[in-house]
């Protein structure tokens, strides 16, 4: 991985980490850079476990839908059976798009230029006249949907691998599996992806959002209105807000480029936080939910379940964000200034509509392109891009903060220097 | 919740006060938020009122309750809406975008001597960063005829894209 590349001179990384110091700086060449999205491309995207769907957008037998997961276009279905696949998007025969419909439920698949046709579980299954094609035609399966690599999931969330090695799914999230033990154990019977999907892009490079994601530094900057607001919404009053001090806060390296921030936060939260403005009745439930969690894992990881806020990346570009609403987000790069997401809000089967009223206010209130802060977060990221058009005489990030400290708060960087640090190592091929 | 799935050529148009009351409100309507009279803007609501935005290419009819959208405000939640973008800390939106709308194919869908269900299309653009967003779509109105002229029940504004690509946000009013 560490070949000679002119663009990446061994005496120039991007990423510089001075330990000594406590210094970390990122070279700006990262966001800009084309032949570095190239890299990318390969040596991430093309050999991570990446974000495909989650089991419950598949209901019933023979539903699918059609998922972009690291510039590919993929198939994602159950078949008669039930069982999960994951096909590329692609005729063997001549190439065309054999599933052209978002989503929806079909028992074969069927190619609209030539009528190739193919069962759900990807069997090849047109007949043709005698001596059409030798009689063993299909014998080594090349006229089969073509599955990808590798397929797993961990806990309902289901992700795909474009290189047939490498570690398991389970070794590759590491500690992130703990952060989304708390989340799915939100319910006792399964989350659920509550209907409907935000699609929408930012013209900045992909890595800013996954900085961004898990960034705990500028919220108060960037979101003063959301806060105005929240100060509002929930009872507390801003000022009160602004004046409360941080607890639970914490940023920790997940291993493998994961990382997560947790902390405590005034909103409400659906799973097991009230707030004055749900009332009596919102109380009732919330201290029904947490007396529950308390006699299913004890009192410390029910308080970890009901009071904690995590925001997670899990690298390169898995967002879940358990913190006034559950949020899926996932996100690629569609050119080296511009990049895609695609989020959902993920919710407890078993929730009382009441609380899953207020799930979907308290996730509009912020996240997606209609929020009082998500829009924000975009004109940042997008300002960012834009400042790196000085980056020949202004070279670098700076993502040193809480570098010194021994104990990483929520609202230092040590989680993003854990997503570069792995992005360094896949990338510019350090150890 | 206002029902929307109004049959599409619905005109019980009895004592009409005619398209062209409802055009011009329509246009006064657009012309405060193309010069970002907001606060004037927020006064053509009833109160109780609600302003919604689907996700791209959501059925008429869909359900905030229990379906993802972007934006489905109560009274109280436009009013902040409002007071934020009046706000320089709404930074999607300050410095402020250059925003124009074209409202067309304006029907009365329904009328009684309270109320009416108005539908049109819109095109609104927005231009910021040296970027010209355009928005396509149609809006779905319960205006109420009241001593001081129309008011808004509720505003629905459905876009008719399939995702928010490459518009990326819904940070002004449509």
């Amino acid at each position: 991985m560490a070949e000679a590349d002119p663009l990446l001179p061994r005496d120039a990384p991007i990423v510089r980490e001075d330990v000594t110091r406590s210094t970390f700086r990122v070279d700006r060449r990262a966001f800009v850079d084309p032949a570095i999205l190239k890299r990318e491309r390969d040596h991430i995207f093309s050999t991570c476990w990446l974000y495909l769907g989650h089991a419950s957008e598949l209901k019933r037998p023979n539903d699918f839908l059609i998922r972009s997961v690291g510039g590919r276009e993929l198939v994602f279905n159950r078949d008669r059976k039930g069982a999960v696949h994951a096909f590329f998007n692609v005729c063997p025969h001549r190439g065309a798009q054999v599933v052209r419909e978002s989503s929806g439920n079909a028992m074969s698949f069927r190619c609209f230029y030539h009528g190739w046709s193919f069962n759900n579980n990807g069997q090849f299954a047109s007949r043709f006249d005698a001596e059409t094609y030798p009689a063993d035609f299909n014998a080594e399966g090349c006229a089969n949907l073509r599955s990808v690599p590798r397929l797993d999931s961990y806990r309902d969330l289901w992700f795909v691998n474009f290189s047939a090695e490498g570690e398991s799914l389970s070794d590759y999230l590491a500690g992130a599996k703990e952060i989304i033990d708390l989340a799915v154990d939100h319910s006792e019977i399964g989350m659920e992806v509550v209907g409907g999907t935000q699609e929408y892009s930012i013209r900045a490079n992909w890595k800013l959002l996954a900085e961004n994601s898990n960034d705990g530094y500028h919220a108060s900057e960037t979101h003063s209105t959301y806060i105005d607001y929240l100060g509002v919404s929930t009872g507390y009053g801003a000022q009160a807000l602004r004046n409360a001090k941080p607890t639970l806060s914490r940023g920790i390296d997940l291993g493998n480029g994961h990382a997560v921030i947790e902390y405590a936060a005034a909103w409400g939260r659906p799973v097991a936080q009230s707030i004055p403005t749900w009332g009596e009745h919102g109380k009732a439930v919330i201290d029904a939910k947490r007396a529950r969690l308390e006699e299913l894992y004890g009192p410390d990881r029910a308080r970890r379940i009901a009071r904690g806020n995590r925001n997670m990346v899990i690298f390169p570009n898995l967002v879940i964000n358990d913190i006034m609403a559950l949020t899926v987000r996932t996100f690629y790069p569609e050119q080296v200034d511009e990049l895609h997401v695609t989020g959902w809000a993920l919710a407890p089967v078993d929730e009382d509509p009441q609380f899953r009223a207020w799930r979907l206010d308290n996730f509009l209130e912020f996240l997606g392109p209609g929020g009082f802060a998500t829009p924000d977060d975009v004109e940042a990221l997008e300002s960012a891009q834009k400042g790196y058009r000085n980056l020949a005489e202004v070279p670098f990030n700076d993502l040193s903060r809480g570098m010194a400290r021994a104990e990483k708060l929520h609202d230092d960087e040590e989680q993003m220097r854990a997503f570069w640090r792995e992005w360094s190592r896949r990338v510019e091929g350090v150890a | 919740m206002t029902e929307w799935a109004v049959a599409m050529t619905d005109q019980g148009a009895t004592a009409s006060l005619g398209r062209a009351a409802f055009e011009d409100f329509l246009f006064h309507e657009a012309a405060l938020l193309d010069e970002w009279r907001l606060d004037e803007w927020f006064a053509l609501f009833t109160e109780g009122a609600t302003y919604e935005v689907p996700t791209a290419g959501a059925p008429d009819g869909a359900d905030p309750q229990t379906t993802l959208f972007y934006i489905a405000d109560d009274y109280a939640r436009l009013q902040h809406r409002i007071d934020r973008l009046n706000k320089p800390g709404a930074h999607s939106e300050f410095p402020r975008s250059k925003v124009m709308r074209v409202i067309s194919n304006v029907r009365i869908l329904s009328e009684n001597a309270e109320e009416a269900r108005i539908g049109c299309c819109f095109v609104t653009y927005r231009s910021k960063n040296d970027v010209t967003d355009v928005f396509p779509g149609h809006h779905r109105y319960l205006l109420r005829k009241t001593a001081d002229g129309l008011r808004i029940a509720a505003k629905r504004s459905y876009l008719d894209l399939t995702n928010l690509r490459p518009q990326g946000r819904v940070s002004i009013i449509l």
